[in-house]
């Protein structure tokens, strides 16, 4: 063999062309590896044990707590058959956050990302007052929130003042704090995402359109919109997914009426010490998050733009 | 608001536009007659996107006014402006096919068969059979070929080109430059071509204004401009010039063909029609294109309406088939170019010879000796 086709520059000779390719291989999997093993260990084996668990049945005339390996379908039925509305209230506590926090996090994004375009520390200032509630743990802030909607607070005796609540009527313990609580919990997640698309946004784009007769609302309408959706997309996952599995804000703020899916696994697995029925909710969970959010993906079509 | 089927007048009357205290357009007054081709010509950083951005209505001037037609649209927002843009950086919308971008304006205007007329658009620009693409796929010349189709669907009542063609290789070039031109006369529209290239502004255009520093040097036809400059930066920036310090040394004189006299050092006199001078007393550049200039071998007698100056001796000599380009160092004046056109096959002078030269009188022009004598030589446009 030549030095020219020894190096992969051989005219005509493509194994001698890709074999460097395939060398390289080794190396990229090596530095692969530790992501690889993190996985196997924390996502592949924890979810393979909770998909066998969800199906042990309790040892018979054995303790509380006390499961022994089975393949009982009839445990998705069981929790299925009861705890459904759990499923479907979650998802739609999950939904209305998702879309306040849309409305309110799509404005700020575009306020700090384009509005204040140009004016970097104006930017950053901006940038992480979005951020700072993170500074703070979140079930403290969620307990705060508990005092600021408390029957006492000054909110409630301004919203009784201005008549917009009854004077017996409250705002803890109801399904609209716990849907403001998850709306307020994940807001960072809906603006930064936006934030990051609106940020890319060419502004040269923007006046495009305007040069071919778009308005400036239809203008945001064709052109912002459109090409801010991979952001929209992405703050909306990472807002919905949480939001309906989250089991802190229903406890802290809600109601028996407003037990969330999240709560009931919580309980399921620590208070009655019911594993496989935990398990099998988990994973009844999981699967209806999945299912969801493929066809949202599918339905948004940015798949292209992501 | 309609496009127009025919194009309208565009003036721009005293428009300054300053960004901090930088003064990008300074003053700017220039009319564009309806139905015209006009180029901006000018180097990078001159202001001329600037110039199409305050037609568009993108930038508002910080002083002046901007005409339309008989319109004052110096208020108006862009999209009520009959105006469109193909922009420098082409500004395709990246989530639409090409067909889109270009029904998009149309679509805006809620125009009757937006897609049959986008078709149309992009098979001018030979761009249909790529009409269901995303613009990230495309080429740099197939994306500007788009932005062309999306503005030029329109109809607009003027038509603003920045640098339209700068991404297409020369064939393509010309095949758009000819293209422009029969849509231009064709459709009658306005068009404001800008340009690096003083070629194409030259071909194309029905006037040319040459800008610098934010201000238009000289505005004419493309032979106005360049038989007689009137700055020594259009002198240079346009084609090439010699020019020679001197002094005028005998005023104008009386009657038809009259001339002044002017020093150029050592004593040596040359002529300049008086009405090809801008100043016709005290210091002046004399200005001659290397065209125009003759080698003569022996100082021989000339008539009285030939300027020779010389002897120079030749330092180069540059064969490009059609022509011969000469450079002569000639003492006390400098080097001067002489372009020789081959039709006696050439070959003659040589590197070392000692040569005249010769232009006649009527060719030479006269601009300002306060000038720089290299203003505008070698900025980007002049090849
Ligand atoms: N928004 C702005 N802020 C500050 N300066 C600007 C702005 N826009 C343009 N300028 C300046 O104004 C001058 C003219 O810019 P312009 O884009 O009009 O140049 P141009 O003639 O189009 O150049 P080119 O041929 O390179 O495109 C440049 O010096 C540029 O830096
Ligand atoms: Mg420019």
């Amino acid at each position: 063999m030549s030095i020219v086709t020894a190096i992969g520059h051989g005219p005509g000779n493509a194994r001698a062309a890709t074999s460097p390719a395939r060398a390289a291989r080794g190396p990229a999997y090596l530095l692969l590896a530790p992501g690889i093993a993190y996985l196997g260990v924390f996502f592949v084996i924890p979810v393979v044990a909770l998909l066998v668990t969800s199906l042990y049945v309790p040892v018979p005339g054995g303790d509380v707590g006390q499961f022994q390996p089975a393949f009982e379908w009839q445990n998705y039925v069981t929790v299925l058959s009861t705890y459904w509305p759990h499923l479907v209230r979650s998802f739609g506590y999950a939904l209305v956050a998702t879309l306040a926090a849309l409305l309110i996090g799509y404005p700020v994004a575009y306020a700090i990302a384009v509005r204040a375009r140009g004016r970097p520390f104006v930017q950053a200032m901006l940038l992480v007052l979005v951020i700072a509630p993170f500074f703070t743990s979140f079930i403290l802030r969620t307990i705060a929130w508990k005092q600021i909607l408390a029957d006492e607070s000054f909110v409630v005796a301004a919203l009784r003042a201005v008549q917009l609540l009854p004077p017996d009527g409250r705002l803890t313990a109801t399904a609209f704090a716990v849907v403001a609580g998850l709306t307020y919990n994940f807001l960072p997640f809906m603006t930064l995402p936006i934030y990051a698309s609106l940020e890319r946004l060419d502004p040269r784009l923007v006046e495009a359109g305007g040069d071919l007769y778009a308005s400036g609302p239809t203008t945001f309408w064709r052109v912002t919109l459109p090409l801010s959706m991979p952001g929209v997309v992405s703050g909306t996952l990472l807002t919905f997914i949480p939001a309906s599995g989250d089991f802190v804000n229903s406890v802290l703020l809600g109601n028996n009426g407003t037990t969330m899916i999240g709560q009931v696994i919580d309980s399921r697995f620590f208070k009655v010490s019911d594993y496989p029925g935990a398990a099998a909710l988990s994973v009844v969970l999981m699967v209806a998050i999945l299912l969801l959010v493929t066809s949202y993906i599918r339905r948004a079509g940015t798949e292209d733009l992501l | 608001m309609d496009g127009a089927s025919s194009g309208t007048g565009l003036s721009l009357e005293r428009v300054t536009k300053e960004f901090g205290a930088f003064v990008a357009v300074d003053d700017l007054s220039l009319h564009v007659p309806a139905g015209s081709f006009f180029a901006l010509l000018g180097p990078s950083g001159c202001g001329k996107t600037t110039t199409l951005r305050m037609v568009a209505g993108l930038e508002r001037p910080t002083r002046g006014r901007v005409r339309l037609g008989d319109e004052d649209v110096t208020d108006r927002r862009p999209h009520r402006r009959p105006v469109n843009t193909v922009f420098q950086s082409y500004a395709l919308f990246p989530h639409l096919s090409v067909l889109e971008n270009v029904a998009f304006g149309l679509r805006r205007r809620r125009v009757a068969e937006p897609l049959t007329r986008a078709h149309e658009a992009l098979a001018l620009v030979e761009m249909d059979h790529l009409a269901d693409r995303r613009p990230a796929l495309l080429s740099g010349g197939q994306q500007q070929r788009v932005a062309l189709a999306r503005a030029l669907v329109n109809n607009p009542a003027v038509l603003l080109l920045d640098e339209p063609l700068g991404a297409l290789d020369l064939k393509l070039r010309r095949q758009m430059q000819v293209e422009l031109k029969r849509i231009q006369t064709e459709v009658g529209l306005t068009f404001v071509h800008v340009t690096h290239d003083q070629e194409e502004a030259m071909t194309m255009a029905d006037t040319v204004a040459v800008m610098n520093a934010g201000r238009i040097e000289q505005m004419g036809s493309p032979a106005d401009l360049y038989e007689l400059p009137r700055t020594a930066f259009v002198a240079n920036f346009l084609g090439q010039s010699n020019l020679l310090r001197g002094t005028v040394v005998e005023g104008p004189s009386v009657g038809p063909g009259s001339v002044l006299a002017v020093d150029v050092g050592t004593g040596r006199r040359v002529l300049v029609p008086t009405e090809r001078a801008v100043r016709t007393e005290g210091e002046v550049l004399v200005g001659v294109r290397p065209e125009k200039l003759h080698l003569v071998t022996r100082d021989e007698e000339v008539p009285w309406d030939v300027n020779v100056v010389g002897p120079g001796r030749v330092t180069d000599v540059a064969f490009s088939g059609v022509s011969t380009q000469y450079q002569v160092a000639v003492p006390g004046l400098g080097t001067l170019g002489v372009f020789v056109q081959n039709i006696s096959g050439g070959g003659e002078v040589r590197v070392g010879d000692e040569v005249h030269l010769a232009c006649a009188v009527r060719h030479a022009f006269g601009l300002d000796g306060a000038e720089d004598v290299a203003s505008g030589v070698a900025e980007d446009g002049a090849a």
